[in-house]
């Protein structure tokens, strides 16, 4: 079995804060991390593998220092890593990311299953996944809790969906996205640490992927950031200050004023 | 290959374009501001700069006819016959942005057996619907749906498509935006048309619900978007307003799947589904126990609601999952929205911002709560709460 699980590094978006008086994103000593969702996708992946023999490749499309994150499924246990990184790939949606993706899925070769997270933490897109499996023209499951069964011809998984779980199964190949808290991703281990500090990383960039300047990168997304704000806060409403019986009637006037009953 | 580029002869020095950048690419360098590798492309301070002193250079972009795609399409979503109320939602938005430009708005829908379903999204705002009915669409599977939807959309070129940001809109749309070769936004909370362009503007909150970003898609048609659930608001039903079905051709190849569905196990049976609740009473931290919840079921039961938490009452294993509301819970749009002991983390205010009313008790005034709540009550909960109790009681006697 051959799996490639996809890793993104983002920005720790719970320490993001907002700067109250100019109402701007701080970033400063913001940690990069191994975006949480992709460790799920990683230790599904690796279950798999420790089950049915076979590699776990975690591969990322971004700058250079996005290494660090590929180092770190390493000493978690995957087993090879590949750096996808040119300056012709910044600026990329979802489309040129799993353009990009996909194409170095394809010169890997004979892969079996690809996973990724559900989404990443700071483009909140989750648009990744099924993305790359267009791309592919593989199926796809997306929103998966658990992989059930995985054999060399087909994969049972559950998907949870509004106010339910369906069980799908699907021929291999596929693309599977993965939610959080799906397992218990295990941590580091001694070996893999020693690992991951050796592991040479290969660095594929775009003309080793074969891939035109516009089908990468922002030349190659068809859609644009325009602006960006932080959401405004509008306060008309009232305040009221008091003694507790007060407020309880203040508070029941508006309740019933509103003519739900 | 792109670039971006600060004119040093435009430059002025004067910093605004530094707190733009939510990659904290840009710093100012002796009055010029210099944008370092961590630069991502991204796009957001080429329009705070009011000099157009940053420049992002595309490659060669061949717009192609984009002018043949008019109108507006959205995907229907139904699970065991019924349309989901997100559906509705969206033919509602559709109408307001058809105005702008007077042009029409369809749905498609598949489904194993429509019944009344096609005049009804008709009269909430369908012109046009186009209909497929198959024992193998009863259930939603990727390729199917996707295959269909794709072919109809290179038939009918519409301008923008729309679907709901549920599991089955996330699913879908990537992969037809994907094969389409055009651009997608994911859980949109607000669109609207750029006067100048005629383009659609899709804002979408990003980086945790921190920031909100709006997105163009400007060369490529259609411009796709998912749309997050109960945040626009369906129309009227009108039962007079006029409207055609048009069925789709269906071939045996459009029905090939990799996947199959199993199984379906619905979850939480019996449980409560907050998202159609009118009344909502939500607790957060300051609720101190479990237990302490059980006084705000009690002015849940009295106003016919329900219970719904912050995501700190969750944690601490007061209330179940299904009741969290917020950005990693669920999106409510009831008409009265009751929080008590919630600080109004920008997290939780995603989820409930579009109530009709919020009320909000707090002990203290300075929780960011009140600076959005319609009616805020600065005191104790413990004390104010039973009192309103009380007070219900008393006045309904
Ligand atoms: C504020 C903001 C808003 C944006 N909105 C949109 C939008 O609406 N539409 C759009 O097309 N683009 C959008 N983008 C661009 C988008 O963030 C990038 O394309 C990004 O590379 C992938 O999207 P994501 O972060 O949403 O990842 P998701 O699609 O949410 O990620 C899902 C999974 O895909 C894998 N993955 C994602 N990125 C990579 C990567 N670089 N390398 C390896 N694996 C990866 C991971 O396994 C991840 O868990 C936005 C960017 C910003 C900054
Ligand atoms: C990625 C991410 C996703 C998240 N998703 C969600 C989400 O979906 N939903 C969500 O809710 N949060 C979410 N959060 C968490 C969010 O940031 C806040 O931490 C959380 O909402 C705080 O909950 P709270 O308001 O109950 O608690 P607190 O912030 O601790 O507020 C408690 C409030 O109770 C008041 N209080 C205490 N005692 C009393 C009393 N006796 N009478 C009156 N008032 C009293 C206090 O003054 C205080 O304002 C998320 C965070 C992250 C980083
Ligand atoms: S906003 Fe424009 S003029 Fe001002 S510092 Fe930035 S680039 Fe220069
Ligand atoms: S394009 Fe985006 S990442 Fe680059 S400097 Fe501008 S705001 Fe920062």
């Amino acid at each position: 079995m051959r799996i490639v699980v996809a890793v993104k590094q983002v920005p720790d978006t719970a320490e993001v804060r907002i700067d109250e008086e100019r109402g701007t994103l701080v970033r400063e000593g913001v940690p990069s991390i191994l975006n949480p969702f992709d460790e799920y996708a990683l230790e599904e992946a690796m279950r798999w593998r420790d089950e049915l023999g076979g590699t776990v490749t975690v591969m990322t499309m971004g700058p250079p220092q996005a290494e660090a994150v590929l180092r770190e499924a390493v000493s978690m246990g995957a087993d090879e890593a590949i750096l996808l990184s040119d300056r012709a790939f910044a600026g990329a949606d979802t489309w040129a990311t799993s353009h990009t993706l996909a194409k170095a899925v394809e010169k890997m070769g004979d892969i079996d299953i690809v996973m990724t997270g559900k989404q990443a933490i700071d483009g909140d897109t989750a648009q990744t996944g099924p993305s790359i499996a267009a791309s592919l023209d593989w199926p796809q499951i997306t929103f998966v809790g658990f992989v059930r069964e995985l054999n060399q011809e087909s994969i049972v998984a559950e998907r949870y969906v509004e106010g339910g779980c369906e069980v799908i199964r699907a021929s291999l190949p596929v693309v599977i996205t993965v939610l959080k808290d799906a397992n218990t991703p295990r941590l580091p281990s001694l070996r893999g640490k020693m690992k991951s500090r050796k592991i040479e990383i290969p660095v594929w960039g775009r003309e080793y992927l074969a891939l035109p300047e516009h089908e990468v990168g922002l030349d190659g997304s068809p859609t644009r950031v325009v602006k960006i704000t932080t959401p405004e806060i509008i306060s008309n409403g009232e305040i009221h200050h008091g003694e507790p019986e007060k407020l309880a009637a203040l508070l029941v006037d508006s309740l019933l004023g509103t003519e739900v009953h | 290959m792109a670039s971006i580029e600060v004119r040093k002869e435009t430059c002025v020095g004067c910093g605004e374009c530094v707190p733009a950048c939510p990659f904290g690419a840009i710093t100012m360098d002796d009055s010029l501001a210099v944008i370092s590798d961590e630069c991502t492309l991204c796009g957001a301070c080429e329009s705070s700069c009011s000099y157009g002193a940053i420049i992002i250079r595309t490659g060669e972009t061949v717009e192609t006819g984009i002018d043949q795609y008019s109108g507006i399409l959205v995907l229907a979503e139904q699970r065991d016959g019924t349309i989901d109320h997100s559906t509705l939602e969206l033919l509602g938005e559709a109408r307001r942005l058809a105005e702008a430009d007077d042009s029409s708005v369809s749905v498609v829908l598949l489904t194993e057996e429509a019944g009344d379903w096609p005049a009804e999204l008709i009269s909430y705002g369908a012109d046009t619907v186009y209909l497929a009915e198959d024992a193998q669409l009863k259930h939603f599977r990727t390729e199917p749906f996707s295959k269909i939807t794709e072919k109809l959309i290179n038939e009918k070129k519409p301008a923008v498509v729309l679907a709901a940001a549920t599991t089955t809109g996330r699913d879908l749309m990537p992969r037809i935006a994907k094969n389409l070769n055009t651009g997608l936004t994911a859980d949109c909370t607000e669109l609207s048309i750029d006067p100048e362009s005629g383009g659609l503007l899709q804002t979408r909150p990003a980086f945790g619900g921190n920031i909100l970003a709006t997105i163009v898609c400007s060369d490529t048609r259609p411009q796709m978007a998912t749309v997050r659930p109960r945040v626009m608001k369906a129309m009227d039903r009108d039962e007079n307003r006029d409207g055609v079905i048009e069925k789709i051709e269906l071939s045996s190849n459009d029905l090939v799947s990799r996947t199959e569905v199993l199984e379906f196990n619905s979850l939480d049976e019996g449980s409560v589904d907050i998202t159609e609740a009118e009344v909502i009473v939500s607790g957060g931290r300051g609720m101190k126990s479990p237990e302490n919840f059980a006084l705000l079921q009690e002015l849940a039961n009295l106003l016919d609601g329900t219970i719904g938490a912050s995501r700190a009452a969750i944690d601490a294993g007061w209330v179940s999952y299904p009741h969290q509301v917020g950005q990693t819970g669920k999106t409510v749009q009831p008409k009265i929205y009751i929080a008590c002991g919630i600080s109004g983390a920008v997290q939780h205010r995603v989820g409930m911002q579009s109530a009709d009313i919020i009320l909000a008790v707090n002990k203290d005034e300075t929780a960011p709560i009140f600076e959005f709540c319609d009616v805020g009550f600065v005191g104790d909960l413990f004390e104010i709460i039973p009192l309103v109790i009380k007070e219900i009681k008393k006045r309904r006697k």
